[in-house]
């Protein structure tokens, strides 16, 4: 139990990591991650040594989220990803201007899609891991890397509009 | 090269390339691909430099010390209501009177009626040792007001409980087994006050001792242990007080702070 409690308390950084990535802003995320935690040690009964306790962690971290996105869906107030708006950019270097410029990229991309490219690019899982973690198969893992990608590429490189942001409900 | 050579190179080797997840000889032969392909070879580096400027941006979270609100082990993130319907509603099992302190052949009635020779000893807690793990459910995973009197005011703290309980009380220095005093407060007990002490562990995991002068002096000082859920409770009785020890851990962590608690408060 020790043991448990000790590997549970070593996963929070990655944790508050992932969260602050998939929300992009600190008290969201915090909030997740607390939630995650209640819910983990509450069940971790239940967990009982069964697969990898980091993929656990996630998928509590995961099911959480997308609850949260769906409340907020079914919610009338601002659509996803009304930060990119306004916030002019201040930064003096290329290199940050670029850096700031994926930080608001990264919120545009749908959920589902923001899962996946950072529990690869950022928590550096493997393809199986992250389809434990999410619930999903390896081929749908793939199909969403590939589409965030894509999708990234596209708001980096001015080839996306933020029109959608103008489409009135 | 072998027959995987042979095998073509799919999107999902391009980004399996990228994240740094295929095999040595499967990396080289995407690798050989792309070398004839600049378009490809553009994409593939793109990918792998916004993995390397997400890291950038996020990684320092992992370097933020730890919010104070993240409960670190499970005995802080129990539903107080939860745990205090169960506590009221649900017999306290003891499993056997660990350690003796005298006379080991002296069990008390209850557990001489409860227990088999085959089966572990069980006993129903007395009042006291099921008020304190209701208390340590309350106040243990208030993270605002834990206690009334902070640590920082240990004398304010034992002359205002043992005028309250009218003995005089102490909390033990638990340091070498690895606890700080947090503080104290005064609790309404089955008749009167009692007082509950609160420390915790670096890593933020608290317990709490429960002194009451309400404990009937049942001539053993036998350490008793009961469970319920992931509160752990040890309690013994001397010619004045009862006390309870109450945390969230196993009963070994526990039982080897309830020693020391014991070493230090008993009697002459």
């Amino acid at each position: 139990m020790q043991d448990v409690t000790a590997q549970i308390v070593a996963c929070i950084p990655n944790l508050r990591r992932y969260a602050r990535g998939l929300t992009g802003n600190r008290e969201a995320a915090d909030d997740l991650v607390q939630d995650t935690l209640e819910r983990a040690w509450s069940r971790i009964a239940l967990w009982q040594r069964r697969g990898d306790l980091r993929a656990w962690l996630f998928s509590i971290l995961h099911n959480l989220f997308i609850d949260r996105v769906r409340s907020k869906r079914a919610s009338p107030e601002e659509p996803m990803g009304e930060e990119e708006i306004s916030a002019p950019v201040r930064a003096t270097q290329t290199d940050m201007l670029e850096v700031r410029d994926l930080d608001r990229a990264l919120l545009r991309l749908p959920p589902d899609q923001r899962e996946v490219l950072l529990l690869v690019a950022v928590e550096q899982m493997t393809y199986e891991q992250v389809g434990a973690a999410l619930g999903v198969p390896l081929g749908t893992v793939m199909s969403r890397l590939s589409r965030a990608r894509e999708r990234l590429r596209a708001i980096l490189e001015g080839r996306e509009t933020v029109s959608r942001l103008k489409v009135v409900k | 090269m072998s027959d995987s050579s042979k095998i073509p190179v799919t999107e999902a080797d391009l980004h399996a390339y990228a994240d740094g997840q295929l095999s040595e000889m499967r990396r080289l032969q995407v690798e050989a691909y792309l070398a004839s392909r600049p378009e490809e070879q553009a994409r593939v580096k793109a990918w792998m430099t916004d993995n390397q400027n997400l890291r950038a941006i996020l990684d320092p979270v992992l370097h933020e010390p730890i919010p104070v609100r993240m409960p670190l082990s499970p005995g802080r993130a129990i539903l107080p209501w939860r745990q205090i319907a169960m506590a009221a509603s649900i017999a306290f099992i003891s499993a056997g009177a660990g350690w003796m302190t005298r006379g080991a052949l002296d069990q008390p009635e209850s557990q001489r009626v409860a227990g088999t020779a085959a089966a572990p000893q069980a006993a129903i807690a007395t009042g006291f040792a099921r008020r304190a793990a209701v208390a340590h459910v309350v106040y243990s995973p208030d993270m605002r007001r834990p206690v009334e009197v902070g640590a920082e005011q240990e004398d304010q703290l034992v002359a205002w409980l043992s005028k309250r309980l009218g003995a005089p009380v102490k909390p033990p220095y638990l340091g070498r087994v690895g606890y700080d005093l947090i503080g104290g407060r005064l609790l309404p007990g089955g008749q009167g006050p009692v007082a509950q002490f609160m420390y915790h562990d670096p890593n933020g995991q608290r317990l709490t001792l429960y002194v009451t002068r309400e404990a009937a002096p049942t001539g053993d000082t036998a350490f008793r242990f009961a469970q319920e859920g992931p509160v752990s409770v040890f309690y013994w009785v001397d010619d004045k007080f009862g006390y309870a020890i109450s945390a969230g851990v196993d009963r070994n962590e526990l039982h080897r702070v309830a020693q020391e608690v014991y070493r230090q408060l008993a009697p002459g």
